[in-house]
């Protein structure tokens, strides 16, 4: 027998007999619901981000198949996912509501002063153990952009003023920055709503003035001013219930510290028509003295000071008060 | 390598002629999953586990098929074969019967099929002329080298990690520059109980 004919014969052979070996095996040894596990590992994103709680996709769609684990815990994927999931297990998806990720801390480099000069690795963990890092809030963000290193879409990156920017066209919500953050400063917040606290502070008073000129400092404004009681101050913090809150946008302009954040591009503003009696009704309700003119005409509303909350258009007896400009607002929508 | 002595083959396989740092096989997941203590822990586990039975399986193989038709010259392309097709056995045995020790190997089991170290071991043990007793105490040794040095290194990329380094040098050029002083240091080992590289 030639060498040729040998070595064809052997690793042919060799070759063939493993194929069939292996073959038979995988029949053998096929484990019940690997078809559907299969079908439910192609209908999760595959980012292996981690936020349902299990460690990447295919844990977690081995939980949903074996541990019967709630279908909607994939954010990035959100309602799109859910309702594939339910479509391949026959069973109906609870709706979690869409979020994203927003910094809770306007305190950058200008804002709230460093207090000394740190030298250490470049990575908010390592700061943070050197006295809750080099700012002078201590609540604050330390800004070395831990949150943008781990955030699995490149939807965060570190601005001029050493504060994290998020992209939220590109943030998922689903929640890494949020507990990888040592400072806790990262929050999420649900994707339709526009106004948050940004201040995690909760030192009162002065102690905040001395280290943050945008930190709250607890004067109860907000809380007193906001008509739909959504606000309550739990730890010297004003709380945002988000099931109340109409994103009218009053506690942010009359924070005097300018804590709040309004995620909305542009807001509308009132324009009262022909129709204004003249009853007064928008005069007390409006908070920034944005509205004049005498009991009886037509009122006037002074547009630079007009935040376009549109409380006034609520309370109008005669319906007389529009609001316009309110294109930018649709950021709600999209 | 002419020594007999088990004891010794397990020493030199061990630590003087470790396989990453001494031979530089394997170092496609020495760097790719030494960057955190856990992963590093799995794919030892995982290549302690090939490596003996892909040892067993090649020198039976090359044994009682290829010496007796005198075919040496495949042996290459026959061990490749076959490590493939014992991985993926292995794979779907533990699959079925030890789900927790496969999800604990997790993604490391495939990854070993093209690994070089366990292909490096089954050819130097046909080199060498081992018996398969010998043969599976030097597999033994790599594997556990393998494991250590991973599992040392790992620790010393998660300080990296966190080290101030010029940016140029960050990730893989650190990794290599630290490999190289480990490596440095296990050179020390030559000559230890007159065992040569």
């Amino acid at each position: 027998m030639s060498v040729l004919l040998k070595s064809l014969l052997t690793l042919g052979g060799l070759g063939f007999a493993l194929g069939l070996a292996l073959s038979y095996f995988s029949r053998k040894f096929q484990t019940v619901g690997d078809e559907l596990f299969e079908k439910v590992k192609t209908a999760l994103p595959g980012s292996n981000c981690g936020a349902c709680g299990f460690p990447g996709c295919e844990a977690y769609a081995e939980n949903i198949i074996y541990k019967d684990a709630p279908l909607n815990k994939c954010r990035p994927g959100g309602k799109e996912v859910a309702d594939k999931l339910a479509s391949i297990l026959g069973k109906v998806a609870e709706v979690e509501e869409p979020k994203v990720a927003a910094l809770a801390c306007r305190g950058g480099k200008n804002e709230c002063a460093e207090i000394f000069i740190y030298d250490g690795g470049r990575d908010c963990r390592q700061a943070y153990i050197l006295h809750s890092g080099n700012k002078s809030c201590i609540f604050g963000c330390v800004g070395l952009g831990h949150c943008a290193s781990v955030c699995p879409f490149g939807a965060i990156r570190m601005g001029d003023n050493h504060l994290p920017i998020i992209d939220e066209k590109k943030c998922t919500g689903c929640g890494i920055c949020v507990s990888e953050c040592p400072k806790n400063v990262l929050i999420l917040i649900p994707r339709t709503k526009l106004v948050y606290l940004a201040c995690v502070s909760k030192d009162k008073g002065k102690a905040v003035k001395n280290v943050c000129s945008v930190g709250c400092f607890t004067c109860n404004i907000c809380i007193k001013a906001c008509p739909y009681g959504a606000l309550t101050m739990i730890n010297n913090l004003p709380t945002m219930d988000f099931s109340k809150c109409t994103d009218c946008g009053i506690c942010v302009h009359r924070c005097p510290s300018k804590s709040y954040i309004d995620r909305a591009k542009a807001r509308p503003y009132a324009l009262i028509t022909p129709s204004c009696n003249g009853c007064g009704e928008c005069i007390k309700v409006c908070q920034f003295k944005a509205i004049e003119g005498t009991p009886g005409e037509r009122h006037k509303v002074i547009v630079s000071k007009c935040i376009g909350c549109g409380e006034c258009y609520k309370v109008c007896p005669v319906k007389a008060i529009t609001m316009v400009g309110a294109l930018g607002f649709q950021v709600k929508v999209s | 390598m002419s020594i007999s002595n088990p004891g010794l083959i397990f020493l030199s396989a061990f630590i003087v002629n470790n396989i990453l740092l001494m031979r530089y096989i394997g170092l496609c997941p020495f760097f790719g999953v030494s960057t955190s203590l856990t992963t590093a822990f799995g794919m030892s586990a995982a290549v302690l586990f090939v490596m003996l039975l892909a040892t067993w399986v090649t020198w039976i193989i090359h044994r009682f098929i290829l010496l007796p038709l005198d075919i040496v010259f495949l042996r290459t392309a026959t061990f490749i074969l076959v490590i493939a097709a014992l991985v993926q056995f292995v794979e779907m045995f533990l699959k079925k019967n030890f789900k927790t020790l496969y999800t604990a190997m997790g993604i490391y089991l495939p990854l070993i099929t093209t690994n070089c170290a366990i292909l490096g071991v089954t050819l130097l043990v046909i080199n060498y002329n081992f018996d398969l007793a010998r043969a599976i105490i030097f597999a033994l040794g790599t594997a556990l080298g393998f494991g250590l040095v991973i599992i040392l290194f790992s620790a010393i990329r998660e300080r990296l990690e966190f080290a101030p380094i010029v940016r140029s040098l960050k990730g893989y050029p650190i990794a290599f520059i630290s490999a190289s002083l480990v490596a440095l240091a296990f050179l020390g080992f030559i000559g230890f109980l007159g065992l040569s590289l």
